[in-house]
């Protein structure tokens, strides 16, 4: 467990390290267009990361020579006290364009959001919409939901068609998937006795997870390529909901153990119940920076590979990138099963530890 | 700060909201459409298995009791067989043997018999000739002598002690 939270920390330095240097070069970089003159746009390779890790408002797809932007410009749906709903596509906030008293920040302290202006255009602090667009995220989401629906419904229909006959077709691909959580990783960890409660969550969250990986791993066309479990929202949704099934099925003896330890004098209870609430969220807490570290770094590292190929500004750099670029997303595609395991994994662990019977 | 203003470690609410949405749709649609009756198949399937192999052993266990069984019974009646055949065997030598010595004694009474007959046969004809002999003899004897001697009982007695003397088992 600590070795992951220690990849997610590394991963965090991995991108301070790269702010630095990259806006030295961009000083560079402006110095030398004052004295060239005319120069091409330096590369940077922050932004190129960061943008294509993170989440925005449309889904780029490429840059032409002159600098136009191919994108798909996605919905964007605002809520605002007073003007209420607003529901308009986010090609009409392209290049900090204002529409509706909206406005697409690129810069400062609001980069990437859609702040509200005033009209003398400045940012409106006290007017800021709720962002609820349907981002990248949330269309890659969708995607792999869809993707998973069709695929699981499909599945019971064939188990429907074939009755409990031996496994075909699509059945013998997913059944071992199903049949490996079920018996190596609920079981062991929930027991026979309460398992079959939380086979649907647990399943549920290993696809969602593992689906949302793999796609993310394809770079090409929407709705691939979005890193969206590598997103903290999403991996918080599903820290959430671990959370909340962890504390409903919470038994008697779980509570007893949060807030009257037994064994433990009376007058450590004042320190011991926050160490017990504390533990209580940092389980989930846990759960969301480790799927989110561990997939962020790799979309990170694949993207920095890429960007050598710009940094260096030779095409000659591309075999090694490339090379390395197919290295990583093995190690990724390991990477994504590894992931949506050990979070099916740890919830279910997390879950037994709430099952505790009563000792008496 | 790097973490807060970095747009990756940001919360956005907005995908918050999404992702629980969209997250629990697919959670309740799977749950309801798809892992309760791939669930569901997937357990019968396995006591179907469980219980088919649970029989199986039990028929094997049957069928090797009954192959066993199927032996002793066999072994059992070829042992009958052999005890009724040599049973039979006994008696029939014994039949055999029973017919046999009846046979011989039967056979030793006939001849027995026979030979008394023959025996009787012969003395009552030896007699009858030593009647006869005794009345030639008588009857060449007077005619020899010329002299009618007559039948008294002290004459024929005479005749017959002569007769004994001359052992007519001799010729």
């Amino acid at each position: 467990m600590k070795k992951r939270i220690l990849t997610g920390l590394f991963s965090i330095l991995f991108l301070s390290a790269f702010n630095f240097p990259v806006m030295g070069q961009e000083e560079h970089g402006s110095q030398e267009t004052a004295t060239q003159g005319q120069s091409k746009e330096k590369f940077d390779a922050n932004s190129f990361i960061i943008g294509h890790v993170s989440n925005s408002h449309e889904w780029h797809i490429l840059t032409k020579k002159n600098g136009e932007s191919v994108a798909i410009y996605l919905p964007v749906i605002l809520y605002q006290k007073g003007t209420g709903l607003h529901f308009f596509f986010s090609g009409k906030l392209a290049h900090e364009h204002e529409y509706k008293g909206f406005r697409l920040e690129e810069e400062g302290e609001y980069a990437g959001k859609i702040v509200a202006v005033n009209a003398a255009g400045e940012v409106d602090t006290d007017n800021m919409p709720l962002d609820f667009s349907m981002t990248k995220m949330v269309i890659g989401m969708l995607g792999a939901v869809l993707i998973g629906l069709w695929l699981f419904i499909s599945l019971s229909r064939s188990y429907k068609r074939s009755g409990i006959s031996y496994p075909r077709g699509i059945q013998s691909f997913l059944e071992p998937v199903i049949c490996f959580i079920r018996d190596e990783v609920v079981i062991p960890n929930i027991g026979y006795k309460h398992y079959e409660r939380f086979m649907p969550y647990l399943l549920s969250v290993f696809f969602f997870i593992l689906i949302n990986n793999l796609m993310g791993l394809i770079p090409f066309p929407p709705p691939f390529g979005a890193n969206v479990t590598g997103n903290l929202a999403v991996t918080m949704t599903l820290a959430l909901f671990t959370f909340f099934i962890i504390q409903i099925s919470g038994t008697k003896g779980y509570w007893r153990h949060i807030f009257a330890t037994p064994g433990v004098p009376v007058w450590l209870l004042p320190i011991m119940i926050p160490v017990e609430l504390i533990g209580m969220v940092s389980k989930p807490f846990a759960l969301m920076i480790r799927l989110f570290a561990n997939i962020t770094a790799g979309h990170i590292i694949v993207m920095s590979l890429l960007a050598l190929i710009f940094i260096f500004d030779s095409i000659w750099v591309s075999p090694v990138s490339i090379f390395f670029v197919i290295f990583m997303d093995c190690l990724e595609l390991l990477v994504a099963f590894l992931q949506a395991y050990v979070f099916t994994l740890l919830s279910a662990l997390f879950i037994s530890l709430a099952l505790v019977e009563e000792h008496h | 700060m790097i973490l807060a203003s970095n747009s990756l470690t940001s919360v956005g609410i907005g995908t918050l909201f999404w992702s629980v949405l969209i997250f629990s749709l697919f959670f309740f649609l799977l749950a309801k459409f798809a892992w309760k009756p791939i669930l569901a198949a997937i357990k019968q399937r396995d006591e179907m298995i469980k219980g088919s192999l649970a029989s199986a052993e039990m028929a094997r266990e049957e069928m090797l009791k009954l192959q066993s069984d199927n032996e002793a019974i066999l072994r059992k009646a070829r042992e009958e067989r052999e005890v009724i055949l040599k049973e039979g065997r006994n008696v029939r030598d014994k039949l055999i043997a029973e017919a046999k010595g009846k046979a011989t004694e039967e056979a030793e009474k006939i001849v027995e018999k026979a030979k008394a007959g023959i025996e009787r046969e012969k003395t009552k004809a030896l007699s009858e000739i030593h009647e006869q002999v005794a009345s030639l003899s008588v009857e060449i004897a007077s005619m020899v002598l010329g002299e009618k001697l007559s039948k008294t009982e002290e004459q024929e007695k005479l005749i017959d002690k002569y007769l004994k003397d001359v052992n007519i088992n001799k010729n």
